[in-house]
């Protein structure tokens, strides 16, 4: 008699386990998971005006994108303050590795910082997406490292190239006295003097200078063809424009070339007519037609207002997490370091603001369009208005000196 | 520098010389207010680059939000200063007047601190760009050569600023009472000369002064929020080779910090950045009160 | 018999007097065993606490010479950055032995504390202030300069720092790394206590409440403020090692205005003059920071300037200070 009754209720049974097991798999399945990811940026400091950039670049994209991430999977950025010193950033990544625990590290502005961090994210195998430091060597410190921002030898060797074909055959070129400056420094000359250029003399300037115009003088006084003049971007870069201004330089025929960080697009618009014609090369521009940056421009006013312009720091943030993105939704937000590694080094965006884009899996850094821009007059504003591309620009650097 | 003509020695020569004066200008509105307090209250402000970042942004706003002229912005930018230094020193700097030079120290360094984040806050980590009013763009032609007219304007300011001074601490009541307090603080007291109101005011005066030269230096030393801390070094560094106390010293002192620096970085670019500090430290071994300090 | 026994009582009571002042206080221990309890109860904040116990040891020599010999300065990072470029440049060239590397660092930092102090220590007041900044930022930009030693502005690359003994590496997590610092600002601790407390030390605290009367009954006050000068840098030197060997890096903030001027602050928080006070200002200052800037990243800068004010507002004399007071 207990067999029938059980027998009977056998299909309830049944179905229960089924639908119990079911339940089961299917919540296990869709449980929430936060990825976390550490932000180190400098948000303190005499950068805190790109770090700005920056963060919003990542901030932005974030936000637009978090609705395709795969479902159950969400994404917290922890965001710490390196305070624009090596090591303390150093030491935030630790705190973010062992105590946070966090899968992913991005963001740092600053090489030094970069350099400092580097020898921990091989000793834990977590990636390093950086979105801005462009010191060339930085991805070789650690095989966990990847790059979305761009280098300095990316930019001002084609510049360099570039200047000597328009038959201008001496420079005279000027940089701040540090490692960036002295990158685009070598850049520069191996591009002019690959072109047949002489170069003249090359000064190198401090770091904290509030005026120019001493070092601009120098310049007026040899007549080049052409200057090649270079500055970290933000404040500096509206000094510099004010020296050439009063010191009469353009008027005294010299022409000026340098790497976007000269005229980033943001302080362009508070230098005056002084700019106008210069020459600069980069790899992003808010002047860009392409349908991807207007999008991405058209998101930007939305969210932060249109006094607010985006310029080559946001971008690097915005694609640094796009690349963090795809890598969680291809992998369903379950990696090791090394599979993180083996995506990133291959990943390949054909549809960022600043045109297509890829990392070279060789270097691990990134692969680009380089464009030549002139600063135009477009709607009564000022612009880099791109009039050249050159494609798919490697670092340079690396191609001339390949790993021992 | 080979093969250049007279003519373009001397030319590099007046360029330089009157690039260094404009920064000495600046230099000098700013730091002047700090020498006077400095000797009067015996009071180590550190944060007195903040009021001339103050001045700095409220003329720079001014203009550019509510396009008022430039010169009513300048005034606005002195006056505000000046007025924002009364409750400051009121409620909190008088405390410690002729106190522990640590406690001043670390009171000022806080005030810095809370500025970077206050300018962070309502004016967001860019730096302000100043344009010019028409009527001070472009150059100036006085017949052997052409000068940017901003930078003479800078100039004409500090020099008639600078004789303001002078005049009115040799001439004026209120001037002489400052000398007398400096002097002897006690004395004047006994005096009857109410020294509590004559800090207030002299605060005031050299804070409005340091607005007003941040406002004017806005070209030079760039209005960002952490203005303070950078630009910190060069303000006492004209003070303390000039001389507490003194609106002589500072003068002087920025005139050789001015003009020195930029000559050094145009001589020498490479090794520039040592000069200031290398005739800081032998000026003080030969004179350790400063150029026109009291021993 | 008598007498002989009185003699030697009034004898003892002297000894006993002397022993009592230079004995160790109970609470003299404490810090110590918070400083143990740390270890096993906070595991992932170690790093930072190795950081905190180096920062301790620079701020303790800033304290001797602010607070027992009474010099203001502006630039004691000059120390700090020597000793840990030192340490770094020997560990970045093949010789990453720590130990000898920190006494190496110790007696460089020493040196240019005695020949910087040679020059500068007979000036006072402000003058001697800004000749202290010079001496830092001369320092500052002359390693800005040798950058191929120093790696420039990027700071110092490839450290190899050899485990302490060939036994204790370094780890990711900080434990090395604050046994280490813990060991190390103890020894420099009874370095200090030893000097404070011993007729040297007294006599430093008399030139630095009158200078004048010390002069008149004929103490040597210059040569008693060189030896402190040198002493303390020399500390200053071995807490720059302890954070380039314990962090692998070197940047030129070590040689910065920022430092020094950090390392003030600290000193004020804490209380000048009263040998604990960076035990204290130190972990309250470097803890607000990573708390405030952990919170609100951007804005920490003021709730810490906040801070600054209400301690000089509201507690003169430093924390220690106000703990003095408050005791019956």
């Amino acid at each position: 008699m207990l067999g029938d009754f059980f027998r009977r209720r056998m299909s309830v049974i049944a179905a229960t386990l089924f639908l119990g097991l079911g339940l089961l798999w299917g919540l296990t399945g869709a449980e929430a998971q936060t990825i976390k990811i550490g932000v180190i940026n400098s948000y303190s400091g005499f950068v805190a005006q790109a770090a700005d950039e920056m963060q919003k670049g990542i901030d932005l994209y974030v936000k637009l994108h978090e609705k395709d991430l795969p479902a159950g999977i969400k994404v917290e950025l922890i965001k710490r303050d390196d305070t624009s010193s090596p090591e303390v950033g150093k030491r935030l990544a630790q705190e973010l590795i062992t105590r946070d625990q966090v899968q992913i590290l991005t963001g740092i502005i600053l090489s030094p910082v970069a350099a400092a961090v580097a020898p921990l994210t091989a000793e834990a195998k977590i990636p390093l997406v950086l979105t801005n430091a462009a010191g060339v060597s930085l991805t070789r410190l650690s095989p966990y490292i990847v790059r979305t921002s761009f280098t300095l030898w990316q930019e001002c060797d084609p510049i360099g190239k570039w200047a000597a074909e328009q038959g201008w055959k001496t420079a005279y070129t000027e940089v701040t006295d540090f490692i960036a400056g002295h990158d685009s420094e070598g850049a520069f000359i191996k591009g002019f003097t690959d072109g047949g250029g002489k170069i003249i003399d090359s000064v190198r300037y401090p770091m904290q200078n509030p005026d120019f115009v001493p070092f601009v003088q120098r310049v007026k006084d040899a007549k080049p063809d052409v200057a090649f003049l270079w500055v970290p971007a933000q404040t500096q870069a509206t000094a510099m424009m004010n020296a050439v201004r009063d010191l009469g330089v353009r008027e005294a025929g010299i022409h000026i070339v340098s790497a976007q960080d000269l005229l980033p697009d943001e302080e362009l618009q508070k230098m005056g007519d002084t700019p106008l014609g210069l020459i600069t090369a980069g790899n992003y521009s808010t002047a860009a037609q392409r349908p991807a940056n207007q999008a991405f421009l058209a998101a930007w006013t939305k969210e932060y207002g249109d006094q607010s312009i985006p310029d080559f720091f946001s971008v690097g943030g915005w694609d640094g997490m796009a690349a963090i993105f795809d890598l969680i939704k291809q992998t369903k937000g379950k990696f090791t370091g090394d599979e993180a590694m083996a995506f990133l080094s291959h990943w390949k965006n054909p549809d960022s603001p600043r045109g297509p884009i890829e990392i070279d899996p060789n270097t691990r850094d990134i692969v680009q369009n380089i464009y030549i821009r002139e600063v135009k007059k477009v709607d009564g504003k000022l612009a880099n208005v791109e009039i050249a591309t050159i494609p798919m620009v490697k670092d340079p650097w690396k191609e001339l000196n390949p790993p021992k | 520098m080979g093969g250049n003509s007279l003519h373009g020695v001397t030319d590099a020569i007046v360029s330089i010389g009157f690039h260094g004066l404009a920064f000495a200008m600046v230099l000098y509105l700013i730091s002047v207010g700090l020498s006077v307090t400095m000797g009067l209250m015996g009071f180590v402000n550190l944060a007195h680059g903040v009021f001339a970042m103050l001045g700095g942004y409220v003329m720079i706003r001014l203009m550019n939000r509510y396009g008022v002229p430039f010169l009513p912005a300048l005034a606005a930018a002195a006056i505000a200063a000046a007025l924002a230094s009364i409750p400051l020193e009121r409620l909190l700097y008088r405390r410690f007047y002729g106190g522990e030079e640590l406690d001043q120290v670390l009171l000022t360094m806080g005030l810095i601190f809370m500025s970077v984040a206050g300018a962070t806050f309502v004016c967001g980590p860019l730096t302000q760009q100043m344009e010019p009013p028409r009527w001070l763009s472009g150059q100036v032609d006085l017949g052997f050569r052409h000068f940017p007219a901003y930078r003479s304007f800078l100039i004409l300011c500090g020099a008639g600023l600078v004789t303001a001074l002078w005049l009115g601490l040799e001439r004026t009541r209120f001037g002489a009472q400052i000398r007398a307090a400096v002097d002897n603080l006690r004395m004047a007291q006994s005096v009857g000369i109410n020294t509590s109101r004559l800090f207030m005011l002299t605060f005031a005066l050299g804070s409005g002064l340091a607005g007003l030269g941040g406002g004017l230096g806005a070209d030079l030393l760039a209005i960002s929020p952490s203005y303070a801390l950078q630009y910190l070094v060069y303000f006492i560094i004209v003070v303390a080779v000039g001389g507490l106390g003194s609106i002589r010293g500072p003068f002087f002192a920025a005139l050789l910090i001015g003009i020195g620096d930029t000559g050094f970085k145009y001589l020498l670019p490479e090794f520039g950045a040592f000069f200031i500090y290398a005739l800081t430290m032998a000026l003080l071994l030969w004179r350790p009160q400063g150029l026109f300090g009291r021993a | 018999m008598a007498a002989g026994a009185e003699h030697s009582a009034v004898r003892d009571a002297v000894i006993d007097a002397f022993a009592r002042r230079h004995r160790l206080h109970p609470l003299e221990a404490l810090p110590w065993l918070i400083a143990v309890a740390a270890y096993f109860a906070l595991p992932g904040y170690l790093s930072l606490g190795a950081q905190i116990l180096a920062t301790i040891l620079f701020v303790l020599s800033a304290d001797l010479v602010l607070g027992y010999a009474g010099i203001v300065t502006l630039g004691h990072a000059a120390f700090f950055g020597t000793g840990a470029y030192v340490a770094g440049i020997l560990a970045a060239n093949g010789w990453g032995e720590p130990i000898s590397g920190l006494i190496a660092a110790a007696l460089i930092a020493g040196l240019v504390g005695f020949l910087s102090g040679l020059i500068i220590l007979r000036t006072t007041g402000l003058a001697l202030l800004m000749q202290t900044l010079v001496v830092a930022t001369t320092l500052y930009e002359a390693a800005n300069k040798a950058g191929r030693w120093t790696g420039g502005d990027d700071g110092l690359q490839g450290m190899q720092v050899w485990p302490i003994f060939g036994l204790f590496r370094f780890d990711m997590f900080g434990r090395v790394a604050y046994a280490y610092c813990l060991i190390v600002l103890f020894l420099g601790w009874l370095v200090a206590r030893r000097i404070v407390h011993s007729p040297f030390g007294r006599a430093l605290i008399g030139a630095r409440e009158n200078t004048a009367r010390m002069h008149a009954i004929g103490a040597p006050v210059a040569r008693r403020r060189l030896v402190i000068y040198t002493i303390a840098a020399a500390l200053a030197g071995a807490s720059g090692a302890l954070i380039a060997q314990t962090t692998s890096f070197v940047g030129l903030t070590s040689l910065s205005l920022e430092r020094s001027g950090n390392a003030l602050i600290m000193l004020i928080i804490g209380g000048v003059g009263r040998l604990y006070g960076a035990f204290i200002g130190v972990p309250v200052f470097m803890i607000a920071q990573d708390r405030f800037s952990s919170i609100d990243p951007v804005y920490w800068y003021f709730w810490l300037g906040l801070l600054m004010i209400a301690v000089v507002v509201f507690a003169r004399g430093g924390l220690l200070g106000l703990i003095e007071r408050l005791r019956p």
